[in-house]
């Protein structure tokens, strides 16, 4: 076992050991809301990465909260059950959306408005649907009036708490998972110059897919959790243009390219919008989107590789300075004995 | 039975003439977009928040200055050709050799930006300029004037564009420089004055837009995005940059949704209008009019 081993799961064991040190429920809140947030991101980075940058992220997101919702209003449904379900609708979804994209090559700006007009569709979906869905004035699931656990609803936020922790180390577990496989490096092939990799052997409509369909079961995850945890959701907060626009924003700031970039992009985003919301009450309305905005644009054209990413190059540089430095040392004391 | 078939005909005439006289002004929303990508190759997510700020503008320059409508107009247009050149200058140009992606998403940033300035600015309430044109009543058809009379601003304004692209030395050094990027420039073209001007003409047509859009809709911080997706649809539906196609594209959107909407609800106009898309990219993912390779 390394150092590195070891802090990683002394940081895992405090984070587990948190909520029943410090129970401040709103603190435990915003922490929940975090993690949550920073699983979504992550999902929609595991695609962004290579290039595939979606905008329908708000209508897998959308469809995952909203399946659930219906099942257990409409139906009765565990969320037990509901959760895959919703999640394999939304896997349905990238599928009739990405295998044709992928497969007649809709790549760069065309492949981005496709995916706007899949939110599109989802958030009219939802708005048209009103006698079901509640339309834009959202939609609250049932309280549970027998077995909690069974309906998934837990009053107390430290359940939710590790359960969204565990959500999130599942998270950074698929997007390790992903960065070490044979995938990785079609991937990154591929958006380099798809032809060119379908030239050396890559089956790029497959390893496009692969990766489109678990960032899109991730989402809708995402978006079934939320609901659960909020017990409220709203066209608006789930789906559609801006929540897609969101994520992207967050996973930029963050840093795409490093596992923990979308999580700090969370922490971030997150932060601002309460920090905001305190600092200037009711009429916070708009501000923190407008801070959002700027810093979205700021952060594209002068750190495109975002906070953390940007940091890890600079750590990486100094460190391999070092090793430099040491080698050479090293060379020159062994030539003088 | 004849009676009602009789009537039904009538909606359904209605409601195909109501998508022309739309389709009129998407394809003027759609012309700006398509022209933008067409010479600078960036395309505007944010292009429905200037016609939201153009919008405003039209707001308060008519309701806190009180003036007459056709003075407020110019106005109007020259603010969000002002806007569209700044944006420009100040978004795109620093990103021009950036990914092509890069470029979108800074404009998705001033979506965010333009949007929470009008909430924070204008706040959330409708607004009305309080301009009610009349009803024109054609047999037992309803047409409302607004509708006309932005048909006809919208044909009006792509005829001038026509004439500007087709007729003046301006016009045709932007049309050159969509074809060839790099050798305009060694031709004594100055790519930038040639990208500023474009992107104030881009903003111009927004601002268009935005006083026709006025006479029929009420403003808020959102109304861009009523409309901004569908006009992003037409433009890569036309194929981006094809002016032609843009135009058809319009057309064809705009009886889709007319026509959806008067079979069910105007969400479900806009549903069919998004599969419909959805499925036209994969048979024709260059755009509707391009030829197959």
């Amino acid at each position: 076992m390394t150092a590195r081993h070891a802090i990683l799961i002394a940081a895992i064991a405090a984070s587990i050991a948190l909520p029943f040190v410090h129970r401040e429920p709103y603190h435990l809140h915003i922490l929940t809301l975090i993690l949550i947030w920073s699983f979504a991101y992550t999902s929609w980075s595991i695609m962004g990465r290579f290039g595939l940058v979606s905008l329908g992220h708000g209508g897998f997101m959308g469809v995952g909260a909203y399946v659930t919702a219906l099942l257990w209003n409409h139906l009765a449904v565990s969320p037990w059950i509901g959760i895959p379900a919703s999640m394999a609708a939304a896997g349905v979804l990238a599928l009739i959306v990405g295998y044709p994209c992928f497969r007649f090559r809709i790549t760069g700006h065309y492949f981005v408005l496709v995916t706007l007009a899949l939110s599109g569709i989802v958030l009219q979906v939802i708005t048209a649907t009103r006698d079901y869905t509640g339309g834009s004035l959202g939609l609250t699931p049932n309280r549970a009036t027998g077995n909690h656990l069974l309906a998934l609803q837990f009053d107390d936020k430290t359940t939710w708490y590790l359960i969204a922790l565990a959500v999130w180390l599942l998270g950074l577990l698929v997007w390790r998972m992903i960065d070490r496989s044979m995938s990785r490096y079609a991937m990154e092939a591929i958006s380099e110059d798809e032809d060119a990799a379908a030239a050396a052997g890559v089956n790029v409509t497959a390893e496009k897919l692969k990766v489109t369909m678990i960032s899109a079961l991730m989402t809708a995850f995402a978006g079934a959790l939320y609901c659960q945890y909020q017990m409220f959701i709203s066209p608006d907060t789930v789906s559609g243009i801006s929540v897609s626009l969101q994520m992207v924003f967050a996973a930029i700031v963050g840093g795409l390219y490093v596992s923990l970039g979308p999580t700090v992009g969370a922490v971030i985003t997150i932060l601002l919008a309460e920090g905001l919301r305190i600092f200037f009450g009711a009429n916070a309305v708009g501000w923190d989107n407008l801070v959002y905005g700027v810093l979205l644009v700021l952060f594209i054209i002068f750190l495109p590789r975002g906070v953390l990413g940007s940091v890890m190059e600079r750590l990486k540089a100094q460190h391999a300075a070092f090793v430099r430095d040491r080698r050479r040392d090293e060379l020159m004391s062994k030539q003088r004995s | 039975m004849q009676g009602f078939l009789d009537i039904f005909d009538i909606y359904l005439l209605e409601a195909v003439i109501n998508g022309i006289l739309l389709g009129g002004l998407l394809a003027l929303l759609a012309l700006g977009l398509n022209l933008i990508f067409g010479v600078i190759d960036v395309t505007w997510i944010c292009y429905a928040e200037l016609v939201m700020i153009g919008m405003y503008g039209m707001y308060y320059l008519i309701q806190y200055y009180h003036l007459p409508y056709w003075a407020a107009a110019p106005l109007v247009i020259l603010l969000v050709a002002l806007l569209g050149a700044a944006l420009h200058y100040l978004v795109i140009a620093p990103l021009l050799t950036a990914p092509p992606i890069n470029q979108l998403l800074a404009t998705g940033g001033v979506l965010f930006i333009l949007q929470s300035f009008a909430t924070v600015a204008f706040g959330i309430d409708f607004r009305n300029v309080g301009i009610r044109l009349p009803v024109l009543a054609f047999g037992e058809m309803h047409f409302s004037y607004a509708r006309l009379l932005s048909f006809a601003a919208a044909l009006i304004g792509m005829v001038g564009v026509y004439l500007f692209m087709t007729r003046t030395f301006t016009g045709t050094a932007i049309r050159a420089i969509a074809q060839d990027r790099q050798i305009m420039p060694l031709m004594g073209v100055d790519a930038r004055r040639i990208y500023l001007i474009t992107s104030a003409l881009g903003g111009a047509l927004a601002g268009l837009a935005a006083c026709l859009l006025v006479l029929q809709y009420d403003v808020h911080p959102f109304v861009g995005l009523s409309f901004g997706p569908i006009t992003f649809l037409i433009c890569v539906l036309g194929g981006l940059g094809n002016f032609i196609g843009g135009f058809v594209a319009a057309f064809v959107f705009a009886e889709i949704i007319s026509l959806g909407g008067l079979f069910s609800d105007l969400e479900w106009g806009y549903v069919l209008a998004f599969a419909f898309f959805i499925v036209m990219m994969f048979i024709r993912p260059a755009g509707l009019l391009a030829r197959r390779r």
